[in-house]
């Protein structure tokens, strides 16, 4: 087998997601910026090809405590109803660096297909010895059609809040052992 | 269940304390809906005054909403929009905004006005500050125009359609109360 092929290998077997070097973020136009936040308590796994993720939605994290409070209300997550958010595909496809999955995508118990892009790195030995693989993983959704419609209208009349919202998970997925 | 019931008016024939008064006229059995008197006893929101365990009046105004499993509004309007001792009241209860009172709160608003429009401005900005406290606002919508032709001469709701608005304003917000309550 050549080095090309192997690069272009999708990752068999079980690995699961440190989530100590992997990110799970937001971003959304908010005014004339950009607003962005992360979840701090995830998880994720790829199994053969099949990435599932979930995270707590009460670890969002923003730069602003009444903000977070905002986010976790029923006009966004309504996370005492729904306090997990969650992400599944199955087929993973590689094409040299890049790699795309289709899959669903459940917020605020409202499931909608979504194509995630992205980035892979890897495989690779780190300097324990475990094999770890690198995806970098986007798709961008609208909030309103998950039941997130809040907005407030600038002095121009123009929504404050944009409804196209980037979701990215930067993941650090490492082999697990059979 | 208890249904804490809140006039944004502090007059004392005030339509909008008669339309509560009906309310509770109306509750199911197994609901008690209970009017807040004590509007008139909030202090002006003020920070430097917003410790713990904060004014005796303010303190009691919270834990009675968060002794109650649901919140029921009605509220005049004042300027096209919500009074300012209601509002006043309110901003005491949002502190601190994470974990205050109204928080997941079912609430209901309902509106009555002497024009045309029944308040429907004050109602609409009552629900958008309510959100923005976090409570969980019911979609039950009812603004009553030309209130004070409602009732009869003994301070009686005298109108079998408002009756009928008010108990499905009220089993709407008990349904989610209920809701709340099974799923805890």
């Amino acid at each position: 087998m050549s080095i090309t092929e192997q690069t272009q290998a999708i990752p068999t077997g079980t690995w699961q997601a440190d989530t100590v070097h992997s990110r799970v973020a937001f971003e959304v136009p908010y005014a004339v910026a950009t607003f962005t936040g992360e979840v701090t308590d995830f998880e994720a796994s790829l199994v053969d090809g099949t990435l599932s993720g979930s995270a707590k939605i009460e670890s969002i994290k923003v730069k602003e405590e009444n903000l977070e409070a905002h986010l976790l209300s029923p006009e966004f997550f309504d996370a005492e109803k729904h306090p997990v958010v969650s992400f599944s595909g199955s087929d993973l496809q590689r094409d040299g660096d890049n790699v795309e999955l289709d899959g669903e995508i459940t917020i605020k118990g409202i499931s909608r297909p979504a194509k995630l892009t992205g980035t892979i790195t890897g495989p690779a030995v780190d300097h324990f010895g475990a094999t770890r693989v690198g995806l970098h993983l986007q798709t961008t959704i609208d909030r309103t059609a998950y039941d997130m419609k809040w907005n407030m209208p600038l002095p121009n009349g123009e929504p404050a809040l944009g409804n196209e919202v980037t979701l990215k998970a930067e993941l650090t997925l490492v082999a697990q052992e059979a | 269940m208890r249904v804490l019931a809140i006039s944004g008016s502090l007059r004392a024939d005030s339509n909008n304390s008669a339309l509560l008064r009906a309310l509770r006229e109306e509750a199911p059995e197994g609901v008690e809906v209970e009017i807040w008197h004590g509007l008139k006893t909030i202090p002006p929101y003020d920070q430097d005054e917003d410790v713990v365990p904060g004014p005796e009046a303010v303190q009691a105004f919270r834990e009675l909403v968060r002794d109650s499993d649901a919140v029921f509004f009605a509220t005049p309007e004042y300027n096209s929009s919500v009074p300012g001792a209601l509002k006043n009241a309110l901003d005491w209860g949002s502190r601190p905004l994470a974990t205050n009172v109204f928080r997941n709160k079912p609430v209901a608003v309902v509106s009555s006005s002497a024009g045309a429009f029944g308040g429907v401005w004050a109602a609409a900005e009552l629900r958008k500050v309510l959100a923005a406290m976090g409570a969980r606002v019911t979609e039950a919508e009812l603004s009553v125009g030309h209130v004070h032709e409602k009732f009869a001469d003994d301070g009686s709701l005298a109108d079998d359609d408002l009756r009928t608005g008010l108990r499905d304003a009220l089993e709407t917000l008990v349904t989610g109360a209920l809701e709340r309550i099974a799923a805890a």
